[in-house]
């Protein structure tokens, strides 16, 4: 018990002394959090510029019936000049040219920016059956409506910094676990520390469980960073109420990728090799696992790929109870799944144990 | 118990070559064992294989009456080693270093203190192991073979990277572990060292021990030759050629009038009858010769 805790305090002391470490693991992964943050902040939310030509009745309707919905919608330019305005959009200055007449409101949009065409071409119809409505139901009060009351799942501010912060926090842990075990295990080994702790009333237990508690306690620390650098005002990340659940998912998080770090140490002879090997597995786990967009968007290869990796249970649970609100028990199965996968690497990884090179 | 470490006929190769080659000696209890031999004359392969970090392809081991391989926990407290390289956690000063192994033996932080003071690194406590001098990294690696107080110590060309002073006082340290009975296997290259501590020695040459005595011994059964010079200019040839008679061999460089003898007393005699004594040098033979002898060849650093 003694010699785990001095070995973990000589531990931990070397890895906070280590500003490369410290970088790679607490740093590094905070600046792809600030700065997707940053990149996908207002996305959806700025309203579509259009410019109107003439008259167009249902877009002055609105702007004297509902000034604030008009504001949030649309930015409007006036001109009298059509062929100027559709110019306008061609270049992309505006997502599209609007003139009404009589009945039939026309729209000029762009072929060439499809997402903007489609927002707008979608709120002008939005806006026009509004007042279709509005007057079919002067015409017949009696008619019932059918409406569509639409509500997000998630909470009303859910925003890419809530899918963001789990994803990135669950590689950011998947690197400190995996770089962590493998490059401390090379490196005491090629130092020949090993081989001197060999002869110490010392146990390998007594070793491995020294780098786990330096690892889980760094997870922690990446916990409370993650989550208080995305809370800050710009970024507005806002949790649940489980979000402590987290905890418990880092903690066998950490474990398995501590596994997988150790297996990596043991085949690999330098410290390079052994950051080369931990990165051939990190970086493709981080995308095979949607730490750094959504597995929805990704081909069906890798999503068949992210069954076997650890990280994206971790993200799957890290998400369900930091963002989407679920209750702790519902995180259980990937907790599971990250125990058996952290038992049968970990057996691997003690049968590959080596004390030194020789 | 008598006998701290007896290994019999140890063998171990690297692909074609033996690194250790039919390897037998004993070290008594409270013995001051000296290991001599040139580079890659096993030196190194055969101190690990008997503390157990290295496995031999045949023969026997005991230390302390257990065997040492596979790791035996039970040898942990009693024995200390100092390994050719050290071995070191990053980026720790010199004391938490030294701590950290005094924690890893159950010592106390207070001892651990104390034998930094012994290896005069006190004023370098707050160093880290990467900024410290070879030599003091050296001292440190003795002071943690040395800091849980083990009766069998084991120490790898401990004063390779010493200056003359840190060697003195090292010697000094040795000599006290060793009068307070314990047992101290060293290698060293330094013959002077291997002849001033040790209570026997074992050359080595290519994997095998080509002798094993205590350095006077070793020494007296060389029958080699003194040197004896004096000052050029004080006696002329004919006279010199007088004094040596048949049995003396003399040379003159122009400096010195060196006589190489067996009857040294003979020598001395007739040199003092003609007062022919200015820049008396007499030089015996030393560890040195009897290496030179065996090994044929110079020592190499
Ligand atoms: N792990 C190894 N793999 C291959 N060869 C080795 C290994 N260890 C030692 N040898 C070889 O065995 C021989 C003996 O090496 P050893 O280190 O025991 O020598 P030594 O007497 O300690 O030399 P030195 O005075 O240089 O320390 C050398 O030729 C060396 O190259
Ligand atoms: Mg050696």
């Amino acid at each position: 018990m003694q010699s785990f805790r001095s070995l973990t305090k000589a531990m931990f002391l070397g890895f906070v002394r280590d500003k490369v470490s410290l970088f790679f693991t607490i740093v590094f992964p905070l600046m792809f959090l600030v700065i997707f943050g940053a990149l996908f902040q207002d996305q959806g939310t700025s309203p579509a510029r259009i410019v109107q030509v003439g008259d167009v009745a249902v877009l002055d309707d609105l702007r004297d019936n509902a000034p604030d919905s008009y504001e949030a919608l649309f930015e409007v330019t006036r001109s009298d000049d059509l062929d100027a305005a559709v110019e306008t959009v061609r270049q992309g200055d505006a997502d599209a040219a609007v003139s009404q007449n009589g009945e039939t409101v026309t729209v000029h949009y762009s072929a060439a920016d499809r997402t903007n065409s489609a927002v707008v071409l979608s709120t002008l119809n939005g806006v026009v059956d509004a007042g279709n409505l509005q007057r079919l139901q002067v015409a017949a009060p009696d008619v019932p409506v059918t409406t569509v009351d639409n509500r997000q799942v998630e909470d009303e501010s859910l925003s890419a910094i809530q899918y963001l912060t789990p994803g990135l926090l669950g590689w950011a842990v998947s690197i400190s676990g995996v770089f962590g075990a493998a490059a401390t295990l090379v490196d005491w080994r090629s130092k020949k520390l090993l081989r001197r702790l060999r002869l110490a009333p010392v146990s390998i237990p007594e070793v491995i469980g020294a780098r786990i508690s330096v690892s889980l306690a760094t997870a922690m620390i990446q916990l409370a960073v993650f989550i208080g650098v995305a809370s800050l005002p710009v970024f507005g990340l806002s949790l649940t109420s489980y979000w402590w659940m987290a905890i418990p998912v880092l903690l066998v998080g950490t474990m398995a990728f501590l596994a997988l770090g150790m297996v990596i140490g043991a085949i690999a002879r330098t410290g390079e090799g052994a950051s080369g090997l931990a990165n051939l597995v990190v970086m493709p786990m981080a995308f095979a696992s949607g730490s750094f967009f959504p597995l929805d968007m990704a081909p069906d290869w890798l999503k068949t790929i992210s069954w076997i990796s650890p990280l994206r249970y971790i993200n799957d649970a890290l998400l369900s109870v930091m963002v989407r609100g679920n209750d702790p028990l519902s995180v259980l199965p990937q907790i599971g799944l990250l125990v058996a996968f952290t038992l049968v690497v970990g057996f691997v990884a003690w049968r590959m144990f080596r004390w030194d090179d020789l | 118990m008598d006998v701290a470490i007896k290994v019999a006929d140890l063998a171990k190769r690297y692909g074609d070559l033996a690194a250790v080659d039919g390897v037998s000696f004993e070290v008594k209890t409270g013995e001051f064992f000296g290991i001599l031999g040139p580079n890659g004359a096993g030196k190194t392969t055969t101190l690990e294989i008997v503390e157990g970090l290295r496995e031999p392809d045949s023969g026997e081991v005991g230390l302390l009456g257990m065997r040492p391989w596979p790791r035996n926990p039970e040898l942990a407290m009693r024995i200390g080693v100092q390994l050719q390289s050290s071995a070191f956690f990053d980026r720790l000063t010199a004391r938490e270093q030294l701590r950290t192994f005094a924690e890893l033996y159950g010592v106390s932080s207070a001892r651990a203190d104390e034998m930094l003071e012994v290896v005069g690194l006190t004023d370098k406590a707050r160093t880290r192991i990467e900024k410290l001098s070879g030599g003091q990294a050296q001292r440190l690696s003795i002071a943690c073979a040395l800091v849980h107080d083990p009766e069998l110590v084991f120490l790898d060309e401990p004063t390779a990277a010493l200056d003359p002073q840190a060697r003195r006082n090292l010697w000094d340290l040795l000599r006290r572990v060793n009068s307070d009975g314990r047992t101290v296997v060293l290698t060293t290259h330094h013959m002077d060292e291997a002849e001033s501590l040790c209570d026997r020695v074992a050359i080595m040459d290519s994997g095998r021990v080509l002798t094993i005595d205590s350095p006077a011994k070793l020494v007296r059964d060389l029958h080699a030759a003194t040197h004896i010079s004096i000052s050029s200019g004080f006696l002329t040839v004919e006279q010199a050629a007088g004094v040596a008679g048949a049995e003396a061999h003399v040379e003159d460089d122009g400096l010195d009038l060196t006589f190489t003898t067996h009857d040294p007393a003979r020598i001395l005699t007739a040199l003092a009858e003609r007062s022919a004594l200015d820049g008396l040098r007499v030089r015996g033979a030393t560890l040195e010769d009897v290496f030179l002898e065996l090994t044929g060849r110079e020592y190499r650093a």
